[in-house]
């Protein structure tokens, strides 16, 4: 078998997924998102390592589907994906460009993760969360809506300056 | 009343005049319970991750209930959410107790095609929505024990478990929060909305005590470092929860009956309506895919 000579390395492939876009945020890639783990070319084929980012999230079949359609196309050597979900996924995961891709398509990118070891804390003291800034006017203050948007990992944000509603994507 | 409407009062008993028709089951009856109806209770593991599903699956449904009757259109949004986020962990667990149990049974077939009495939720997750109070109550208490629940099994000596709890726990703590600011806003809201929360809060506080309820296979568990046994955290829960009820100035219930059953089959009527509607499809038209 002379496929595993002539198929495309990892670093080949890393580039392929690249333009695959997530089908809920299409802006973005599977790598920009940080849902790609790993890519592995050896003997016994190509395996890709991804991991979804909440556990319900409706979108990792297509997900899954477009990445091995795209090994396929790509000429990948035995194309396979394997699901993982340790270590769980974060929004820190995304990288800086993409968080800028983000912010020109009209959603704001996540802040820092908040991990506090008492959950509680920002509901009892009645704190605000940290602010996130309009994606549209720039406006440094916005107001959340609700932790809960059209998507899971995504939270509804109001902009009183420019008066619009806006996406953000939650910390996680 | 139909499936779809959502009752204005909890149409289950409320404190101290609700039936006390659920008697506490003794080991030796769970056990006998465990293995007629479910028919697969072989193994303690399997066991304590249909209980751990169940709940998930359970609740998910009821929530997802609300899709298109919320209040407002961003809590019609943040119910589904959350239904989405528990039927993915129940669809996880389930995977991982259907390829322990070895007999070939998928996510889905445990889903749908388990009757009643091999269901293994508490029984605080199948009562019906209620009003909205009741259902924040409920997301609420479920919730405060989530979050320490699946901080312990994060260290389970079983890895996929230990990833499932992962990242459920970053879901949970995202629940938790939103129970507790409903809470907070509606009991120290209006006099209207302080006396409903108290009054789900109430009716739902007998039904949340089975969440801390244990038996032989909590104690094998813990023994194999499988999970924490679920008794031991009684303290972390009753810390959120009682910190939660003072802020929204609501009075915490004294203790009354206790009803438990759910985790070895023994169910409330209201399970029964609720997996019709949610097996009807897949009984319907077994194997169907789309």
């Amino acid at each position: 078998m002379v496929a595993s000579a002539l198929a495309p390395t990892a670093d080949t492939l890393w580039d392929v997924l690249g333009s695959v876009l997530d089908p809920e945020v299409p802006v973005l890639s599977v790598v920009d998102l940080g849902i790609v783990r790993d890519i592995r070319v050896d003997a016994s084929g190509t395996e890709v390592t991804i991991t979804p980012t909440y556990s319900g999230c409706p979108a990792i079949q297509v997900i899954e589907r477009d990445i091995e359609q795209a090994l396929v196309r790509a000429g990948a050597y035995l194309p396979r994906v394997r699901t993982v979900f340790a270590p769980a996924w974060t929004s820190d995961w995304i990288g800086p460009a993409a968080r800028e891709k983000l912010r020109a398509y009209g959603i704001a990118p996540p802040g820092p993760r908040v991990d506090a070891a008492d959950p509680l804390v920002q509901i009892l003291t009645r704190a605000t969360a940290p602010d996130v800034a309009c994606p549209f006017c720039g406006a440094p203050r916005t107001e959340l809506r609700s932790a809960f948007g059209p998507t899971a990992c995504k939270s509804i944000r109001f902009c009183s300056s420019c008066h619009q509603p806006f996406e953000a994507f939650k910390p996680i | 009343m139909g499936y779809g409407s959502i009752p204005d009062e909890p149409e289950f008993g409320a404190g101290s005049d609700a039936p006390a028709q659920v008697r506490p089951v003794s080991l030796e009856q769970s056990v006998q319970v465990a293995t007629i109806t479910s028919g697969v209770a072989t193994n303690a593991h399997v066991e304590y991750l249909l209980r751990l599903a169940d709940d998930r699956l359970i609740l998910g449904h009821r929530l997802s209930e609300w899709c298109g009757h919320a209040p407002i259109l961003e809590e019609d949004i943040a119910l589904a959410n959350i239904a989405l986020d528990l039927i993915g962990q129940a669809s996880l667990l389930l995977e991982h107790a259907g390829a322990l149990e070895g007999a070939g049974r998928s996510n889905d077939a445990l889903a749908f095609l388990r009757d009643e009495t091999a269901f293994r939720n508490v029984q605080l997750v199948e009562l019906p929505n209620g009003d909205f109070a009741v259902t924040i109550a409920r997301l609420f208490l479920y919730s405060a024990l989530q979050v320490p629940l699946l901080e312990a099994l994060e260290r389970s000596s079983d890895a996929t478990l230990a990833g499932i709890a992962a990242k459920a726990r970053k879901e949970s703590t995202y629940h938790l929060r939103h129970g507790a600011d409903w809470m907070l806003k509606l009991g120290d809201g209006t006099a209207e909305s302080h006396e409903r929360m108290q009054r789900a809060f109430n009716a739902l506080w007998p039904y949340a005590q089975e969440l801390l309820w244990g038996d032989a296979v909590d104690d094998a568990m813990a023994a194999e470092s499988i999970a924490t046994d679920v008794r031991t955290l009684a303290d972390a829960w009753r810390s959120n929860v009682d910190r939660v009820v003072a802020a929204a100035t609501l009075t915490m219930p004294t203790d009354s009956w206790r009803p438990s059953g759910g985790r070895t089959g023994r169910h409330t009527e209201h399970l029964g309506h609720l997996l019709a509607v949610m097996q009807v499809l897949p009984r319907s038209h077994p194997g169907a895919a789309w």
